[in-house]
């Protein structure tokens, strides 16, 4: 029995336990529902073993949108908590568990696998490949980040949620002041999940590099792949500052070392340094890619193409310099001296100049377009005002001398909400609904895709800017509670208004989902909103080989110019086309490395050795396999073709 | 697979060509790893609490056999790269195996130096100093043991299939690899040992 105890909740609550039983309950319901339809061999077939980037990205896309909701809950209950004075609907414990896993998930498990959702499934479209280079990789970092997000999801009823904030700032991450297992698995299943981005970051640079369709020069490429490139460079070049984080404060908690520690020479500050000089540029991980899908959408719906296609790529490559200069801004209360601090509020502020220019040539891309206003276009034009709330304010927090008034307060908490929902969140709402038909074969509804752009929109005011107000009055972040006579009443309950409106919004989506799937009509062609990229010149859904003829390119945007001025876009004849086997090995070493995970997080050093053994042994069999791949034969292709209503331009 | 004889075997199809191109960037986060390391050393160095400084712990003559060991590991995978390019197995397959020998004598010495540090009361636990240093050294040794047997593997496939575009792919990603461990220990030996024992 002293065994099993380790894994008890160190705070348990009814709340936990309902959850552990819907849990349960809801993995029976799955695997009876697989068993009963037969569903097991399509599973494993279709999904789990698959290479394809465009069922990755699909795989990614619902793992986001699950975490969403995860997300999602954690921040209901923290607003109702705060909605009123003295409340006791959470005590403090379970407070600093909602506010630790809420900003994990949001970030890393639903932002992040969102981002990767749309690059996995537009990049290969856009640069007219048949795959990303490495297909068997892109699965293993999906799986990686799949089993990483479960790790930590189980935190909750296996041993104890994380309860150090999203940042794990040490020494109260440390063993000292952090006891339960929590941290452990904050460590961990970061370390995990990061090891599949930075696989992804490598994935996608060589892709983009290496495999554009003939004539599609670097400064031919659509912006979205433009930012994912940017992107994944920020990626390669900033997750090994986490891995090696994470690894110093896995040390410190498991083996006693004294990195982080306040003794022994060890240096707390050293972890807050390490954590945002990846921090930083992960926040422009998020946000670039983001800013691609604006420019696309913004160039479709106005009919024109993208205003200052240089002067775009040019700041994104200054913001991905900019991102990796301006970590101390996180924590300029915590004794850097006035020096450091100015150096790093000049380069906070300068980062605000080519953002300004992205926003301008969005601008001036609307100016004199034809408006079309679409679902895709209401958020892009949404966005713009709302981003700018949140940019400006993060202008006034770079200020060092005055973030002495806002740090640690809800000022700071509104300012990026006020950023990442509309930068992030916004344009992959906006990815998904314009996406929608090229993964799907049919379109999502308008009219609800409209109210719930408008529902989100107006919560997420109502929702963040009360905490403006709140926090110039004094009100801290990360606080359970706090007094009547404070003043907060009256603003927090107006931040619970929002945020159930914000859950309304989303579960309008969900509603949507379910309405056009039974609904939606089904003969929409392959390109419903007279687009302007190489994505929408194949078919939807997208046959596996993405191309039958691999694409001619000529210009910035070679599918309009094929429509309009009658480019020939697809030359030559059919040929057999090589594609990469399915694998069951990325699917079955990111399950050993969740058992290695686990084992991790419980110093379970037996099933830990054996488990490294494990991955090890998928390597070493992975190297030796022999598999070259398979064709698909002329006649195969033209079958496949004549399905989906012959040639597309 | 298209294979393009007038290019070297392990750049004659765009697979081989994607895959050396990804261990490059591959490598530029490794580079980032250990650069982050190697701040984390600088900050933590003088951070020594109540254990030893690195100047009454360290000793001149292992870590000299050690840079010897790795540096001419480095001229012999060269040269087995060499040979490949010749297309003579045998004495690639030979200077494989030297490097690999050398490989694992360095590990050896490594090994007793490690020993060598806990006796003398220098653990992880020890200090700040004491966590970094061994977290560093023992990075790289991670790396150098994982390059072991994954270039035992690549000789075992060259003994089993010759030298095809993907054996010698590998072999070269494998030297590219082998180098960039010697560039490391180059920056160990002169900024964690040299400057630890001035």
């Amino acid at each position: 029995m002293e065994f099993f105890e380790r894994f008890a909740i160190p705070h348990p609550s009814p709340a936990i336990y309902a959850s552990m039983v819907a849990i349960g309950l809801t993995v029976i319901a799955i695997i009876a529902g697989l068993t009963y339809f037969k569903k097991w061999g399509y599973l494993w077939r279709e999904w789990l073993t698959t290479v394809d980037h465009k069922r990755i990205g699909i795989m990614y896309l619902i793992s986001a949108l699950l975490m969403l909701f995860r997300g999602g809950a954690d921040a209901i209950m923290m607003r109702a908590q705060l909605s009123m004075p003295e409340n006791k609907l959470l005590d403090a414990q379970h407070y600093n568990e909602i506010f630790t896993t809420h900003g994990v998930v949001m970030i890393m498990f639903m932002a992040m696998p969102f981002i990767m959702a749309l690059m996995n499934f537009v990049v290969p479209l856009q640069i007219g490949a048949r795959d990303v280079a490495f297909p068997r990789l892109n699965a293993l970092s999906f799986w990686l980040f799949f089993m990483g997000a479960m790790l930590f999801n189980i935190s909750f009823v296996i041993g104890g949620s994380p309860d150090a904030g999203w940042t794990s700032y040490f020494p109260l991450a440390g063993t000292e002041f952090s006891e339960s297992v929590g941290t452990n698995y904050y460590m961990i299943a970061l370390q995990i999940a990061g090891i599949g981005t930075l696989a992804t970051g490598i994935n996608f640079m060589t892709t983009i590099l290496k495999m554009r369709a003939p004539g599609m020069t670097l400064m031919k490429m659509p912006m979205f792949t433009w930012s994912a490139f940017i992107t994944n460079i920020i990626i390669v070049f900033a997750f090994p500052v986490l891995t090696v984080a994470l690894a110093m404060g896995t040390l410190d908690r498991l083996f006693a070392s004294n990195f982080f520690t306040t003794n022994n020479g060890g240096m707390d500050m050293l972890w807050a340094n390490l954590f945002w000089v990846w921090g930083h540029p992960e926040v422009y991980i998020l946000v670039l890619p983001a800013f691609g899908i604006y420019s696309e959408i913004i160039s479709t719906f106005a009919r024109r193409n993208l205003y200052g296609y240089k002067s775009m790529v040019a700041s994104m490559v200054i913001i991905s310099l900019l991102s990796f200069l301006v970590w101390v801004h996180h924590f300029f209360t915590m004794g850097q001296g006035a020096f450091v601090n100015s150096i790093f509020s000049i380069t906070t502020m300068a980062i605000a100049v080519p953002t300004g220019v992205k926003i301008f040539n969005w601008l001036f891309t609307l100016w004199k377009g034809k408006i079309v206003i679409t679902t895709p276009m209401l958020y892009s034009l949404l966005f713009i005002p709302l981003f700018t709330i949140g940019g400006v304010t993060g202008v006034m927090l770079g200020m060092s001398a005055a973030d002495y008034q806002y740090h640690n307060t809800m000022f700071l908490v509104a300012h990026f909400h006020l950023v990442i929902i509309p930068g992030v969140v916004f344009a992959m709402l906006a990815g998904l609904t314009y996406y929608w038909p090229k993964m799907f074969g049919f379109m999502l509804n308008e009219r609800l895709g409209k109210l719930s752009a408008w529902i989100i929109s107006i919560s997420t005011l109502v929702a963040f800017i009360p905490m403006f107000f709140s926090g110039l009055d004094g009100q801290a972040r990360r606080m359970y509670t706090y007094s009547e006579q404070a003043g907060f009443t009256m603003w927090n309950m107006i931040s619970f208004v929002g945020a159930a409106g914000l859950a309304i919004g989303f579960a309008l989506i969900v509603y949507n989902i379910y309405y056009s799937i039974r609904y939606a009509p089904r003969d929409i062609g392959s390109d419903p909103w007279d687009a302007r990229s190489l994505e929408w010149a194949t078919h939807s859904p997208v046959p596996e080989y993405n191309f039958a003829i691999v694409p001619n390119v000529d210009s910035t945007e070679a599918f309009w110019d094929a429509k309009k001025k009658g480019h020939k876009l697809f030359k030559g004849e059919l040929e057999k086309i090589h594609m990469p086997n399915n694998s069951p090995i990325p699917f079955i070493m990111s399950s050993i490395f969740f058992v290695w995970g686990f084992s991790f997080v419980f110093a379970m050093w037996i099933p830990l050795i054996i488990a490294t053994i494990g991955i090890f042994g998928c390597m070493a069999y992975q190297s030796f396999e022999k598999d070259h791949g398979r064709y698909i034969s002329v006649e195969e292709i033209k079958e496949t073709e004549e399905k989906l209503g012959g040639p597309t331009v | 697979m298209k294979i393009d004889h007038s290019l070297p075997l392990e750049y004659s199809t765009q697979e081989n060509q994607m895959k050396i191109l990804g261990f490059w960037i591959f490598l530029g986060a490794e580079i980032m790893l250990f650069a982050t390391l190697f701040a984390s050393y600088f900050v933590l160095a003088p951070r020594t609490g109540s254990g030893p400084a690195g100047s009454s712990i360290f000793e001149l003559t292992p870590v000299l056999a050690e840079t010897i060991l790795l540096l001419t590991s480095s001229f012999t995978i060269g040269l087995a790269i060499h040979a490949m390019r010749l297309g003579r197995t045998k004495p690639m397959l030979v200077f494989f195996g030297i490097t690999l020998i050398l490989g694992l004598a360095f590990l050896g010495v490594e090994i007793y130096e490690f020993n060598h540090y806990i006796h003398v009361g220098a653990a992880l636990q020890t200090s700040a100093f004491t966590s970094i240093l061994l977290t560093t050294l023992g990075t790289h040794g991670a790396h150098v043991t994982f390059g072991l047997v994954w270039g035992l593997f690549i000789m075992i496939q060259i003994k089993k299939n010759g030298l095809t575009p993907q054996t010698a792919n590998k072999s070269f990603i494998f030297s590219l690899y082998w180098h960039f461990l010697d560039v490391v220990w180059i920056f160990i030996f002169s900024f964690i040992y040299l400057k630890g024992m001035m």
